[in-house]
Order: structure tokens, then sequence, then C-alpha cells
């Protein structure tokens, strides 16, 4: 990313396995990474962290983060906010539920690293 | 064609079972060879003495000639074609089917019956899938594991110069992901059997207790007694065990109100008809638990088999006891114009009517129903209604019996108000 200040990425997760091996592989290239894991208090500290791009979990504590885009995109502050959204489920009803609620981008576990730094790019440069 | 006149049909298949000569059959009986044949080929009617003649020479019941053991069969056959009529089977000819090969439509109400278990199964299965929160855990632990175990080890497998201290700290993760993998896989398959147990239980329960009531000829003498109702274990499915448990506490509680003995000695007062308001006035109880009592009564005392059948107020057909010469459909709804249903209308109101099954040869039969509570009245809510509707075999005649049908896919009466659906029976269109 050059000499560019480093883009903020917020990851919505609950698996502190899956929160490691993301948060390395995207700090690794570039990327400032936070982390938050309960769906109760997500938008809250989406909006604090007021992140580029936020790769949230579907199925999280306290919250579905369908609820949560919802949120987002009613407020006007985050409502063009990039959003990837992961989820173990890869049915139609599933993805088109995403991009009905305004999903930016939509990857069904288990993913690789390389889909996931590429559709990380992808919606940085949108 | 009606089931009497393929008596001849039955009478050759019989006669070649046993390997007897046409001649050696007239012989015995005293026709003339000629004579059988136009029988056997159903281009003369037969009854009364003669039948009674070829029935012995050829060892067997009368009734296995006149009625056959096909007669079961006819409406599961029926509404196999009903589910595939793209295929073209002669329904014209089902009953001629199934009186020259009583095997092959045994086999193939049997298939039926097998299908639409299966289809129960891969329903409820499918529902399981869909909608159990469970399941949907349980398959978003293992994912998320394995994308966890698949991240980090492509950062192992990828990156050679990664620092020794996230080396391991990966590689203790990857230990970790491995054990838990393991787990929630064995814990998912656990889980997947229990469910495959369980759709394989949910296969039709209502059929299941019902064949257990009717290898028992519907009359539970144990509970008649006042004891426990014995066999109910070899049941293996819980709900049908459900189904079971519920019915027998029923039949006891009706027994305890009219005894066996006391209702055949007012049934022989009364010439042996069997009148569910006259008996239930006569015991003091509802005309709903007459006709159950009625329907588990031994042929000896009520001089027939008699049918019954039982509605719950969305018309799903609860309980059923079959009756020869008039169909109960085992799938689906049933012909919208029985009284059971129109008893719905006029809750604690007796409704009699003489019905015959427009297409079919069964005879005509008293129907009697009511519908009444299931439960005690609530303030300011309708009350829940089941129906119950007692089927007599009529032996006289009936100026106007109504046409009514088993359901509208198999029934032939093309101008009906009730029909819900065509139906596949082409004369009746």
């Amino acid at each position: 990313m050059g000499g560019e200040m480093a883009k903020h990425v917020m990851l919505v997760e609950d698996e502190p396995n899956i929160i490691e091996a993301i948060r390395f592989i995207l700090t690794r290239d570039g990327w400032r990474v936070d982390t938050h894991s309960d769906g109760q208090t997500a938008i809250d500290a989406i909006g604090a962290a007021n992140p580029d791009l936020v790769i949230l979990d579907v199925m999280l504590p306290g919250r579905s983060g369908y609820e949560i885009l919802q949120e987002l995109r009613e407020r006007p502050a985050t409502e063009g906010l990039p959003v990837l959204m992961l989820t173990a489920r890869g049915q139609t009803k599933d993805r088109e539920t995403a991009e009905r609620i305004g999903a930016s981008r939509f990857m069904t576990k288990p993913f690789s690293n390389a889909e996931m730094l590429e559709a990380v790019r992808d919606l940085a440069r949108a | 064609m009606p089931r009497d006149i393929l008596t001849g049909t039955r009478i050759r298949e019989r006669r070649t079972l046993r390997q007897m000569r046409q001649s050696q059959l007239a012989q015995a009986v005293g026709i003339s060879a000629s004579y059988l044949n136009l029988i056997e080929h159903n281009r003369r009617r037969i009854g009364g003495k003669l039948l009674l003649k070829i029935a012995e020479a050829l060892g067997v019941e009368p009734s296995l000639l006149t009625e056959g053991a096909e007669a079961t069969h006819l409406a599961e056959l029926r509404e196999t074609a009903a589910e595939a009529t793209s295929r073209g089977a002669e329904l014209d000819r089902v009953e001629e089917f199934a009186g020259r090969f009583p095997g092959w439509a045994g086999l193939v109400a049997e298939q039926h019956r097998r299908i639409r278990a299966l289809e129960h199964s891969v329903d409820t299965l499918s529902d399981r899938l869909t909608h159990d929160p469970h399941l949907a855990a349980a398959m978003h632990e293992v994912l998320s594991t394995v994308t966890a175990i698949r991240s980090t080890a492509s950062i192992l497998a990828e990156d050679r110069n990664i620092a020794a201290e996230w080396r391991e700290r990966f590689h203790r993760n990857l230990n970790e992901d491995a054990g838990r993998l393991a787990a929630s896989s064995q814990a998912l398959v656990a889980y997947l059997d229990r469910a495959e147990d369980a759709a394989a239980e949910a296969a039709a329960p209502q059929e299941e207790a019902e064949r257990f009531l009717s290898a028992r000829g519907f009359h539970l003498n144990e509970l008649e007694e006042g004891a426990a109702l014995n066999g109910a274990e070899d049941i293996e499915s819980p709900a049908a065990r459900h189904i079971l448990d519920t019915h027998a506490a029923r039949y006891a509680a009706d027994a305890a109100r009219m005894p066996l003995d006391a209702v055949r000695a007012a049934l022989a007062e009364t010439g042996g008809r069997p009148d569910p308001l006259a008996l239930a006035a006569r015991f003091g109880t509802d005309a709903a638990t007459a006709m159950r009592r009625l329907a588990a009564l031994p042929r000896e005392v009520v001089g027939a088999d008699l049918g019954l059948a039982i509605s719950d107020a969305s018309g799903a057909l609860i309980f059923r006891r079959p009756v020869s010469g008039f169909a109960l459909p085992r799938f689906g709804a049933a012909c919208p114009l029985w009284p059971l249903f129109a008893a719905f209308g006029c809750a604690h109101v007796p409704v009699r009517q003489v019905l015959r099954q427009a297409g079919r040869d069964g005879g005509l039969f008293e129907a009697w129903a009511i519908a009444l509570p299931v439960a005690a009245p609530q303030p300011n809510s309708a009350p829940l209604l089941e129906a119950t509707m007692l089927l007599v075999p009529l032996r006289g005649p009936d100026p106007s019996p109504r046409a009514v049908g088993v359901g509208c896919r198999i029934c032939p009466q093309g101008d009906c108000p009730g029909r819900r659906e065509p139906s596949i029976l082409a004369e009746g269109f």
C-alpha cells in the first residue's frame, strides 16, 4: 500500500482463531485491523472505530450479522460503508438476504486466504 | 367393471392355481365345460348354490371368489394412479387388474405405501435441515473451525519467513482447532443419526398405529377388562406409540361408560341395529362416544364390520377404521360431501344420511356424524371441534342415497359443487 496511511478494517467475528488468522494476513498486507466479537455492541464498536471497511460474520452471539448490517445501512454515517459478509451457509437465499440488506460482498466459509485478500482489496478500491 | 362380475376371473385364476382343467371343475360341480367357460369369462353371472359348490371344489371361501382379496387394494391402486397420471394407467380396468393379479396389485399398493413413507421422511429431513437451529449451529461450528484451520494452515505453508512466535501460535491454534473439529464432527454425525431415526419414525405414525389396531380388529379385549394395552411396546416409533396411547385411553374411557355386555344386551333389545343415538341415550353418553364404541365392538356383536372416521377441525382424518365398500383416503383430503364435514357446520347436532360412494359397488351405508368440542369451553373463545362419523352397511334399499366420493382425484362425479381438483377418472368429465 506504499506510503499511504494504512487502511482500517473492522473484523466482527467470534471465532478467536479465525480472528487471529485474518488479522495476520491483513496486517501483513498493510491493513490496520480492529476486531470485535459481540453482536450486541458491534454497531457502537464500528461507529467508534470508523473503519474503511467491515468484515462481518453472520452468526454472532447476541445479534445476527444481518441485523447489524441493516442498522448500518439505516445510519447515514455508515450507509455507504463497504461490508464483506461471512457466513457458513452458502445457500442462494442467504446470499439474496445479504444482497437485499445491502452487503457489498458475500463470502462463504471456508474461504481461502487469497479469496479473502482479493475481496478486501476489491472493496477498498471501489 | 364391478367387482361381482369378476367372480369368473377369480374362479379361473383359482382353478389354474390348482392345476385343474376346466372340464374337471365343470364335472365336479355338475355343469358343462362350455357353461363354466362362459362363467370364467364373466359372461354369465354366478351365485347361490353353484358358487358354493365351485368354492368347495376349489377349496376356498366363497367370499374370496365374490369379493376377492384384492378389494382392499383398489383404493390404493387408484391413489397410485392419481399420483402418476402421465403413466396412463388403465383406471377403467383397475378392478380387473386387482382381480386377475392380486399379488401384483398388493405389491403395487405396498410400493406406493413405501414411496409415501420415504417422501414423508425426506420432507421431515428437509424441514430439519432448513429450520432446525441445533443443526444450523452444529454446521456453523464445523465450518467455522474448518475456516480457521484452512486459513492458519495456508499461512504456515505459504509464508516460510513467519516469525517463530507467530509460527508457534498458529501451530497451537491448529492443534486446538483439529481437536475441536473432531469433537464437533462427531457430535454432528450423532445428531444426524438421531435426525434420521426421527425421520423414519415420523413416517406416517398414524398409519403405523392404524395397522396395529387393524391387526387386532379394532377391538382391544384387555382394555374392555380394564387392563393396559398389550403389544404397544412392539411399536418402534414414539409418535405411533403416542397415537396408540391416546387412542387406548379414549377406548378405555368409552368402554367404562358403555361396558361390552351392557351394549350387547342393548343391541339385542333393538334387534341388533347399531343406532348410536339410541345407545347414547340409553347409556347417558354423547353420540360420538357411542359411535366410537360401536366401531370398536366385535363383528358378532354388531352383526357387521362398521367404519369410523374422525376429523379434526382442519378436516384432517385423524382416525380411520376402514370398512369394505366405503374407501377412506389414506393420504390427502377426503370428499367434502361426507356428513363428517357437514357436522362441523352444526355442532352438537347429529347428522344422518344414507350414502353411496360414486364409482364403487360397495352398496349403501347409513352414516351418522356429529361434531363436538374436544376441550372444556373457554370464555370468548370458539370451541375446538372434532367430528366423528360412523358408517353402517345398509342391507335394505334406500330411495335416494347421497352420492359421495373418496377424494376428488379419484372421484368420477363430474358435476360436484365440492370439487377441488379435476378427477383422473375419464367418466367424470
